[in-house]
């Protein structure tokens, strides 16, 4: 498939707050992409006309329960058939903050037998508590499986920020070793969160942001195909978004988000 | 006999036997039914009913009470104010207005008139800027208020069909630590009171997703029983898509929420001091926020406006239908017949008179010409929000209001907007000040840090983090400056993906000095702002005014006022940086007395590259420091008196050519490259801007204060060291751009007073070249992060 004709769908509803970043990423790469209103592609029956889906950050119906309970449970309910399709097709998902805890309410991630009934993992209430805008750096730790780090290299060390309440990945305490062993050996862990050196951050508060069971900020699906981060790669798109860009002789053009945006354009490029 | 008729109808409508009243029963009525109105003001409206032949309605008392009120039409800034030296004829338009009239720069493109004022920006986009108060119903319920302060100014940027893309939020607060036993009663402790307005505040702006930049937060006493909570706005426009021309018999549709019993008589609650009662009477006066609704809305209503559907917005606030419809009707040159009935409720049984002036949040009003409403219900319906024809504009100009097919309302527009002009007395006395007598400390090292961790210098982190500041990824300059998390002066956005210019957001505000004299005050907040912008490359600046003040009704708090508002004019025509846009917030009284005298000034500046900006962290060791502007012996109001336990006499003064002179010159020196750094000396002077520079930019500095340019009066290096002078600026400049730096600075105050060091210390020498300060990077981190952690 050529670029030009790649046309990526980054959903909305009600509180979704950072498509247009999102979009702009990818137009940046010339690729199309489209923001969506979930009720638009419902209407319409679509959403397999697209090659790429995207579910950007924000507070997704208020994130009055659990956050992104409501928007996977509207997906399941009225887009159901359509995306476990998209997804055996093997079209990349991309979740980005509230969109990666939409994907592990909807059971998509981690997704050990495809798609799960109930979530298998949670994004639980920062520890420590509270919201929290920060610039934090994330360990790359995928071995090839993750099409959307194939052009990091493992073990890189990436700087992009976060901005959330509810980011605290974990697994039910009982099934924690077990499911952390699965998520090792499928090759599914592909951030974690770790300090500027590149030393994993061991739970601790700053380097790891909330908490997050073995630090971790995002993992892809078994088939590398759906994958959920916390941080924002769109904030880290561009070199002035960078936090001390301005210690720089020169600006730098790009930031480290770019590379996530890249790699899953060359995979929709390559492989469609 | 009853002053109050219940009419026959089938609903709570009641008559008001007014034309006969006499004056007690006047003042009883506006009491009894919380109108807010004085006798002067009751007596005009008799006169009208009397005139009518008919008694009035409660729902139209109470739309020209909402009308009326010092919230919605700003009777003491537009009223007379007798003084020593005569009358002055609307402070506004003597002092405030007349600075842009005179200025009148081609950029302003709409000023005062409108819910926000617009400036031309680039590509054929224009910028919206507004800053509201929301001090009194964050008194009574410090989340609900400030959350709604937020959506109620995001409101008003989309009430000139801009879309936001920042907000900023200036907040005071009584001191943290302040004695439970000393606390009057009905007020809340200030650390209740802190907690929440933060939480509202982030609440609102991440949920919408809107970043939150800049702003501030001060601590003073008297802000123990009078919170101050200013949140802004600042949205982007295409000048072409900008209408407000609305025609008889277009519709009128009210979008968003439900209506309810939240937000009665905000407006009269707002313009009238707190007393210990306030809690349980006026309660039900804050609004209730629901960020997810206005985050729809403004979607929806951005839609409408890039298909060119409606005729004129605005939003409901303060006063809720009633001076929405009656604004835009009086603007339009219309009347308006309105259906009540037609309002959506959050539940039943609620009389017409409140739907009318309801204040519940996430609503806005949209004039709709007929051939256009099924596709703009169509654009609100797939949004998920509710939008409801409830009336029309009419030719005749009245206020027409039924309910359930029986009129309620109907009222002669031209009356609405025609209230007695008020009149207040200002009387000025100076305080009789003294400048503390303390003999100069020999070592400064501890001042500086009892300094940096004193409340109003020490760092907001710890609040900052909790608001989104980079949502909609197009803060180029963030709040807080790179790996240390350092105070940057302004903000800068870059909005428009195809242009690199960007918006720069700075304030400035100066309580303290107000105290002294609320004329160097303004002077200094307004220095102060300009300065901030200036700092980090802005330029062709735009002011904000939010005044929150006392009683105006007292001749002292009036006296004060006027003074402020002097300065505002003489600063803001001799910076040449108009005012666009104001708000002022008074009767801010209660149990614990009035608030000291605050003027918020926003500045909204332009920087043509956005990669040009400069940030305050020094870069490289081995680069030149220099100071550029004067130094003089002002410490009262200062953070160092402060620190002492006194206020002192002498304040911050701004001297207005060379002040004006030295931003222009920064600016230049930014535009050719000269500068590495720069960084604005405010609260705690010299002192706490060079920490603040080292620590951020984790290298040292060593300083020479013999080589600071000051009056030759002064000699103490404390005094030196915590001066607050306006208009000053420490900068960095690479050994190789000595010369363009200086030649640049020609004809302004300048000196190099130091250099970056690889040493992680903070070196400073007196004037006879003794070591006063030492302290290493770490500790003055420390210091400043300590207090509120982060």
């Amino acid at each position: 498939m050529k670029k030009e004709d790649v046309r990526i769908c980054v959903m909305r509803v009600g509180g979704t707050n950072c498509d247009a970043e999102t979009k702009r990423a990818f137009e940046d790469l010339c690729v199309k992409a489209e923001v969506v209103h979930l009720n638009q592609i419902v209407n319409r029956k679509n959403l397999l006309s697209y090659d790429a889906l995207v579910f950007p950050g924000g507070f997704s119906f208020g994130d009055y329960v659990r956050a992104g309970a409501i928007w996977a449970k509207g997906i399941a309910a009225k887009l159901g058939r359509d995306l476990k399709k998209f997804v055996e097709q093997e079209k990349p998902v991309l979740g980005i903050c509230n969109g990666f805890q939409v994907l592990v309410e909807a059971g998509l991630l981690p997704g050990f037998d495809r798609v799960s009934e109930y979530p298998q993992a949670a994004l639980a209430t920062n520890e420590p508590t509270g919201y929290r805008c920060k610039w934090v750096h994330l360990k790359h730790e995928n071995s090839g499986r993750c099409i959307f780090t194939q052009k990091i290299p493992k073990r890189q060390v990436l700087r992009i920020p976060i901005a959330h309440a509810e980011g605290r990945f974990i697994f039910p305490r009982e099934q924690e070793k077990e499911y952390l062993q699965r998520l090792l050996d499928n090759d599914q862990l592909v951030f974690r969160y770790c300090s500027q050196e590149g030393e994993y951050a061991g739970g601790a508060y700053p380097a790891n942001p909330n908490g997050a069971f073995y630090d971790i900020a995002g993992i892809c699906s078994v088939d590398g195909t759906i994958f959920g981060l916390m941080p924002h790669p769109e904030r880290a798109y561009y070199g002035w978004q960078l936090p001390d860009w301005t210690r720089r002789e020169q600006v730098p053009k790009y930031g480290d988000g770019k590379l996530i945006f890249e790699s899953m354009t060359e995979y929709l490029t390559k492989k469609f | 006999m009853s002053l109050y008729i219940k009419t026959d109808v089938p609903f709570e409508l009641n008559e008001i036997r007014l034309p006969k009243a006499n004056n007690k029963q006047l003042l009883q009525i506006s009491k009894e039914l919380e109108l807010g109105l004085n006798l002067e003001e009751m007596k005009a409206i008799q006169k009208h009913f009397a005139m009518k032949g008919r008694n009035p309605t409660d729902v139209e008392l109470q739309t020209i009470g909402q009308t009326w009120s010092e919230h919605c039409h700003h009777k003491t800034f537009k009223g007379d104010v007798v003084t020593e030296n005569g009358t002055i004829k609307s402070l506004f338009q003597t002092y405030i207005a007349k600075a842009t009239m005179e200025l009148n720069p081609d950029w302003c493109l709409s000023v005062f008139e409108d819910n926000a004022g617009i400036i031309n920006f680039d590509k054929g986009v224009a910028l919206a800027a507004k800053v509201e108060t929301h001090n009194h119903p964050s008194a009574i319920e410090p989340f609900g208020g400030a959350a709604t302060g937020v959506g109620g100014v995001i409101r008003d940027i989309l009430g000139v069909w801009a879309e936001p893309i920042a907000c900023t939020d200036v907040l005071g607060f009584g001191p943290l630590n302040f004695e439970h036993d000393k606390l009057p009663v009905g007020v809340k402790h200030p650390k209740y009171i802190f907690s929440g307005v933060i939480s509202g505040i982030g609440c609102y702006g991440n949920n919408m997703g809107i970043p939150t930049v800049n702003g501030a937060i001060y601590f003073d006493e008297t802000y123990v029983g009078n919170v101050v909570v200013y949140c802004g706005c600042i949205g982007t426009l295409p000048k072409d898509k900008f209408v407000k021309d609305a025609k008889p018999g277009d519709i009128i549709l009210l979008v968003g929420g439900k209506t309810g019993r939240d937000g009665i008589h905000g407006v009269t609650f707002a313009s009238a001091e707190l007393t210990e009662k306030s809690e349980e009477i006026s309660r039900p006066a804050v609004q209730i926020a629901n960020p997810i609704e206005e985050e729809k809305l403004k979607r929806a209503i951005i839609e409408v406006r890039d298909c060119q559907l409606g005729s004129s917005i605005t939003d409901l606030g303060g006063g809720g239908l009633s001076s929405a419809i009656g604004e835009t009707a009086e603007k339009s040159g219309c009347g308006a017949y309105v259906e009540l009935e037609k309002v959506p409720l959050k539940r039943m049984g609620i009389a017409p008179w409140e739907i009318y002036i309801s204040e519940s949040q996430e609503r806005m009003l949209l004039l709709v010409p007929k051939k256009n409403l099924r596709e703009v219900l169509e654009k609100f319906e797939s949004e998920d929000v509710k939008a409801t024809p409830i009336g029309k504009f009419i030719k005749d100009k009245m206020l027409k209001i039924s309910y359930q097919g029986y009129k309620v309302a109907e009222i002669e527009i031209e009356f609405l907007f025609k209230p007695p002009k008020p009149q207040r007395t200002a009387r000025w006395k100076a305080p009789s000040y003294e400048e503390p007598r303390f003999p100069e400390p020999q070592e400064l090292t501890k001042d500086v840090l009892k300094i940096l961790s004193s409340p109003n210098v020490a760092s907001k982190e710890s609040v900052i983090r909790t608001y989104d500041h980079e949502v909609k990824g197009n803060t180029a300059l963030k709040p807080l400056q790179g790996r240390y998390a350092g105070p940057s002066d302004a903000a800068v956005l870059k909005p428009l993906e195809d242009s690199w210019k960007g918006v720069v957001l700075s304030c400035g505000m100066n309580p303290n000095y107000g105290k002294i004299d609320p004329y160097w005050m303004a002077a200094s907040s307004i220095d102060e702002a300009i300065r901030n912008n200036t700092a980090v490359g802005g330029r062709r600046i735009a002011l904000l005014d939010n005044f929150t003040w006392g009683n105006p009704e007292k001749t002292d708090r009036m006296s004060t006022l006027v003074r402020a508002c002097q300065a505002c004019y003489k600063f803001a025509k001799g910076f040449e940086t108009p005012f666009i846009s104001g708000k002022d917030s008074l009767y801010n009284e209660s149990p614990s007395g009035p608030i000291t005298p605050t003027l918020l000034i926003t500045a909204v500046g332009l920087i043509p590259d956005v990669r040009k900006t400069v940030s305050m962290d020094v870069k490289q060791a081995g680069n030149l420091i220099y100071i550029v502007g004067q130094t003089y012996p002002e410490l009262g109001g200062s953070e160092y008196y402060k620190s002492r336990g006194f206020l002192g006499k002498t304040i911050p003064e701004v001297r207005i050519s060379q002040a004006r002179k030295i931003m222009k010159s920064i600016v230049r020196a930014v535009d050719l490259g000269c500068i590495k750094t720069c960084h604005d000396l405010s609260e705690g002077g010299l002192a706490v801007a060079v920490s603040e520079m080292a620590f951020t930019g984790d290298y040292g500095i060593e300083l020479h204060l013999k080589n600071v340019p000051r009056s030759r009066s002064m000699q103490r290096n404390d005094f030196i060291l915590f001066s607050e002078s306006n208009s000053r600026f420490l900068v960095e400049v690479q050994e190789k751009r000595r010369r363009d730096f200086q030649a640049l600075m020609d004809g302004v105050a300048f000196s190099v007073v130091g250099r970056v060091q690889r040493k992680r210390r903070l070196q400073v020498y007196g004037s006879d070249e003794s070591t006063v300060v030492d302290a290493s990077l770490v500790e003055l981190r420390k210091a400043w992060k300590g207090t509120f952690g982060g």
